[in-house]
């Protein structure tokens, strides 16, 4: 076999394993993906007692701390609604509104959302964050 | 000030204009006066550049609030380390430093050659100038630094509290030369396709830009995942996000690019490949910069909100348009001049290394458009998450890291039985004497793919050992120097080589701290009270007291625990958690103080063995009815104040809130008077320190390599072989 | 006072970037061709130069027996050879009225 006809049967034999590889990984990652729902779609379709997991951003203004629960409002991307969720456990530490948050639900009383323990999972923030002026900011111990 | 900011940037976009004019009028009809020029825009940008940059810098040292960057990102009470590193935690502050930074390096590269590379310079001249007036665009027109407020706010916002940490000070700067160090490489990639001179010439001019690239890069890396081990409280470093991903894709493409130019530089091979790699990587590093700022993988339809992704994304097309036109365009020019002469070289350890690399790089993009990718095919967004991501990351590693350990041993060309012998024996026997070990140790073959690691580290490890043994034997040969001496000049003398294999070295070893510590961890969740103890991995953590601190800008709870094993007294930790006061008076006068953001202060107890890790989540519920009776006396007080005569109530008013300020230090003190049980998180992790350590190795390894010998030195170098190979001229021209 | 500071950063700029503008304006070297070629052909005798040196240490180093870098250094050094004569007749061509152009300081 000349030397050119083999370098060309080695570079199909690549091409084709290398595509073989690839739609393997691209077939597996639709099975290993977790859907996420928006909070347009729990509203709409979410039963009692199945848990889903719900993504978006929070809605500002919408974040209460009482009796050591997290009330927050997660944004629709697509719609002008939201969904309230209650939360108990971990909080991550970027968790703030405005920033991507991923948490599993079950649908409870109403509308609101019951937050199963220590699920709640933040995304690196992907937009740099502008908050508007404020005044004042200082701690105890400052002049305000 | 601001006005004069936002002229000199009016002023910088113009020049860097001219750049793109100058540049290319003087590569194909002006000759070289208007190269000149065009090259000392580039200086003149970096200069005006600077000038704005200090401008910014000045009002956050100041903490001049009429600037909207420093009142948003800023506040008086904030360290000045941090007021400076301020400048670039804003959208708009870190536009201008991405482009300043441009503007400095790109003035380096082209002072560097301006000698050199004649025909292709001017051309990638012009790309870096289209570079720098697209970011120039967008602090004019999209996200201006130099914005300033009519009614001057008294107090900034502050800076979010979790950049407040030197590692994440450096990230952005070193992330954004590594960005802009890789643009160098694709400008003068562009020039040499348009100019079709894709030779020796611009494979040395580019290399070592590329090196550089990929050193700073790394760098930010790393500081990223310390900063999330050290500061935030999950307890991990890399979480396969995609803002981590972004900066991670050009790093292994450049990866393999500093690695296969080495081919086309000796064999004259892969020129269409290398084209490819190091136009993806310039592509790949503006795609990071606008994964971070665009808002796009939160949704489609937050991107289109985002003022900045479509100039972005019409910037990014047109870099992917154009690379492929170009390639295809100069495909004859991109000819290979020699075939692979055996799949036994070190010409395909290389390439075999390069589809590695470019297979992780297509795994952490797939894995991180999928939810773009899932929502366009299947209408549901849907995402991978870690284990997705190490289930094909962790093999791929593997053998990337088992191929640094054989190439420096197999030689170019053709391997041969006998260099196969002399080269594989020792680290050979080492990763077997290693993996035998490791049955010995309890519990290390509980992990198989760990223990089958450590003896492929073991394997690098022992290659580099034995080459830097041989140099060293091989110097000593013949020029008679003490060990060390030797040493340091067969290194000295071959920097790129030593160095490489000083960064094999160091990379094995962060990957063998990444595995054993990922794969050996113990991690629990556990409430105490003072004096109780948990146990973990065989070591008994105390919770000996709580503690609290109200000060300027948060209130601190927090927890002092001993570490023993055995009864032998091992570590004390100290971690706290800090609240920060919300702006929100709706929660009270003494409520707002505990119902902010809060972040956690790690303990840790960083060791060569192992890190002890933990954070603590006081519960605040207990404290709740006394802050609820709080805002009811204060309220009642602000209230009384108002019935004060006016000349009074400034000073009634600064008396109220001083005993507010006492308030809520003694709210914070039942931490500590009356404690009660707090949540604790503790994971101990085997050798993770080994994973900064390997890091710190790479870099210094990056270093040495991009280290340029003295000049002198080159010259005497050349001139002994220019003089030996003219002999063999004069003999064959007989 | 502000628009002063501007103006005369502008007249700097101005002035820096339109000083080689001033000189006679030439045009396009006539032998521009040429002297890329012949940079990129010292270019590739520099790399050439640090291959042989790079095999030489790989045989000191065992990783190249004795008789297999005998072959490969001649491969190499016939390769540089080649060079010096393409770098010759470039040299040549570019003429004797032009002075010779000086080798790129080598970068390791």
């Amino acid at each position: 076999m000349n030397p050119s006809r083999k370098r060309r049967i080695r570079l199909v034999v690549a091409l084709t394993a290398a595509l073989l590889a690839a739609s393997a990984l691209i077939y597996t990652s639709f099975s290993a993906g977790s859907d996420e729902q928006t909070a347009g779609q729990l509203l709409d379709a979410a039963v009692a007692g199945k848990t889903y997991t719900l993504a978006g951003t929070v809605k500002d203004g919408s974040v209460r701390r009482a009796d050591g629960v997290l009330w927050f409002s997660v944004r629709d991307p697509h719609r002008p609604v939201a969904v309230r969720v209650r939360y108990t456990g971990l909080v991550p530490d970027p968790f703030r509104e405005g920033r991507g948050v991923m948490v599993k639900v079950q649908r409870g009383q109403g509308d609101v959302f019951v937050g199963e323990k220590d699920t709640m999972v933040t995304k690196c923030p992907s937009k740099f964050q502008v908050a508007p002026p404020r005044p004042g900011s200082g701690g105890p111990a400052s002049a305000t | 000030m601001a006005t004069v900011g936002r002229a000199l940037l009016i002023v910088a976009f113009a020049v860097a204009l001219y750049g793109i004019a100058a540049s290319l009028y003087g590569a194909f009809a002006g000759g070289r006066a208007w190269v000149d020029s065009g090259r000392r825009a580039v200086y003149a940008l970096a200069g005006v550049l600077t000038l704005a940059f200090a401008i910014m810098e000045i009002a956050f040292l100041r903490s001049d609030f009429s600037f909207n960057v420093v009142a948003t990102h800023s506040s008086t009470t904030t360290p000045t380390f941090y007021k400076a590193t301020a400048a670039w935690s804003s959208q708009e502050g870190s536009l201008l430093l991405w482009v300043w930074l441009l503007s400095v390096w790109s003035s380096l590269a082209l002072a560097l050659t301006r000698r050199r590379v004649r025909e292709v310079a001017p051309v990638a001249t012009a790309v870096l100038m289209t570079f720098a007036s697209f970011f120039l665009m967008l602090t004019i027109f999209f996200a201006q630094p130099f914005e300033t407020l009519a009614a001057v706010p008294q107090e900034g916002t502050g800076l979010n509290p979790l950049l407040r940490h030197p590692a994440m000070m450096f990230h952005p700067p070193m992330l954004y030369s590594g960005y802009t160090l890789f643009s160098i490489p694709f400008a003068f990639a562009i020039g040499a396709l348009v100019t079709r001179r894709l030779n020796a010439e611009w494979i040395v001019s580019t290399r070592r830009f590329a090196l550089a690239a990929w050193l700073c890069l790394g760098i930010g890396i790393v500081l990223g995942a310390r900063w999330s081990y050290t500061e935030l409280g999950w307890g991990g470093y890399w979480a396969w996000d995609p803002v981590e991903n972004a900066s991670l894709l050009p790093w292994l493409t450049g990866t393999a690019f500093i690695h296969s130019i080495m081919i086309q530089e000796r064999r004259g091979m892969l020129k269409v490949w290398n084209a490819s790699l190091v136009l993806a990587t310039g592509t790949l590093a503006i795609l990071g910069t606008f994964l971070v700022r665009s808002g796009i993988l939160d949704s489609i339809h937050a991107f289109g909100a985002s003022t900045l992704g479509i100039p972005f994304l019409i910037l990014i097309g047109a870099m992917v348009l154009g690379s492929v036109g170009l390639v295809v365009w100069r495909r004859a020019d991109l000819a290979s001049e020699h075939r692979l002469d055996s799949l036994l070289s070190r010409e395909a350890v290389f390439l075999l290394q390069n589809v590695l690399l470019v297979a992780l790089a297509f795994v952490v993009w797939w894995g991180t458009f999928f939810p773009l990718i899932s929502e366009a095919v299947t209408g549901t967004r849907a995402s991978v998450g870690p284990p997705w991501f190490d289930k094909y990351i962790v093999p791929l590693a593997f053998l990337v890291v088992a191929l640094s350990g054989i190439g420096p041993l197999v030689p170019w060309r053709r391997l041969t039985l006998a260099s196969v012998r002399r080269g594989f024996v020792l680290p050979g026997a080492a990763a077997l004497v290693t993996v035998l070990a490791l049955v010995a140790v309890p519990g290390a073959w509980a992990e198989p793919k760990a223990a089958l690691f450590a003896g492929v580290v073991a394997f690098v490890l022992v290659s580099v050992g034995q080459e830097l043994w041989r140099g060293m034997r091989a110097r000593q040969a013949s020029a008679a120097e003490p060990a060390p001496v030797a040493l340091a000049g067969v290194v000295r003398r071959n920097r790129r080589r030593y160095g490489g294999y000083v960064v094999h070295a160091g990379f094995a070893i962060l990957l063998l701290g990444v595995a054993v510590s990922s794969s050996f961890q113990h991690a629990k969740d556990v409430s105490l009270r003072p004096g109780q103890s948990a146990r973990v991995d065989g070591f008994d953590i105390r919770y000996v007291r709580a503690t609290s601190h109200a000060g300027a800008e948060k209130i601190s709870l927090g927890a002092v625990l001993d570490v023993t094993k055995d009864g032998r007294h091992v570590a004390t930790l100290r971690t706290t958690r800090g609240f920060y006061p919300s702006q929100d008076i709706s929660q009270g006068i003494v409520g707002r103080f505990f119902g902010g953001e809060s972040e956690s202060e790690v303990g840790l107890r960083a060791g060569l063995g192992r890190d002890i890790w933990t954070v603590i989540n006081p519960n605040i519920t207990p404290l709740l009815p006394i802050i609820e009776r709080g805002n009811r006396t204060f309220r009642r007080a602000m209230v009384g104040i108002m019935n004060v005569p006016a000349r009074n109530r400034q000073q009634a008013a600064a008396q109220l809130f001083t005993l507010r300020d006492a308030a809520v230090t003694a709210v914070a003190r039942r931490f500590v008077t009356s404690p009660w049980p707090a949540d604790f998180r503790f994971i101990v992790s085997p050798l993770a320190t080994w994973i900064w350590i390997g890091a710190i190795v790479t870099f210094l390894g990056g270093l040495l390599a991009l280290w340029p010998a003295p000049a002198a030195a080159r010259r005497r170098v050349t001139a002994g072989y220019a003089a030996r190979v003219a002999r063999e001229l004069a003999r064959t021209a007989q | 006072m502000q628009l002063l500071a501007v103006f005369l950063v502008v007249l700097a700029v101005v002035a820096f970037v339109g000083a080689p503008l001033r000189g006679r304006t030439r045009g396009l070297d006539p032998d521009h061709e040429l002297r890329a070629e012949l940079a990129d052909l010292e270019a590739a005798k520099e790399a050439k130069y640090r291959e042989i040196r790079d095999a030489e240490l790989d045989q000191r180093t065992g990783k190249l027996s004795e008789g297999d870098h005998r072959v490969l250094d001649g491969e190499l050094r016939a390769e540089a050879v080649a060079l010096l004569k393409r770098i010759d007749a470039v040299r040549a061509r570019l003429g004797a009225e032009a002075p010779p152009v000086t080798p790129p300081p080598a970068v390791s």
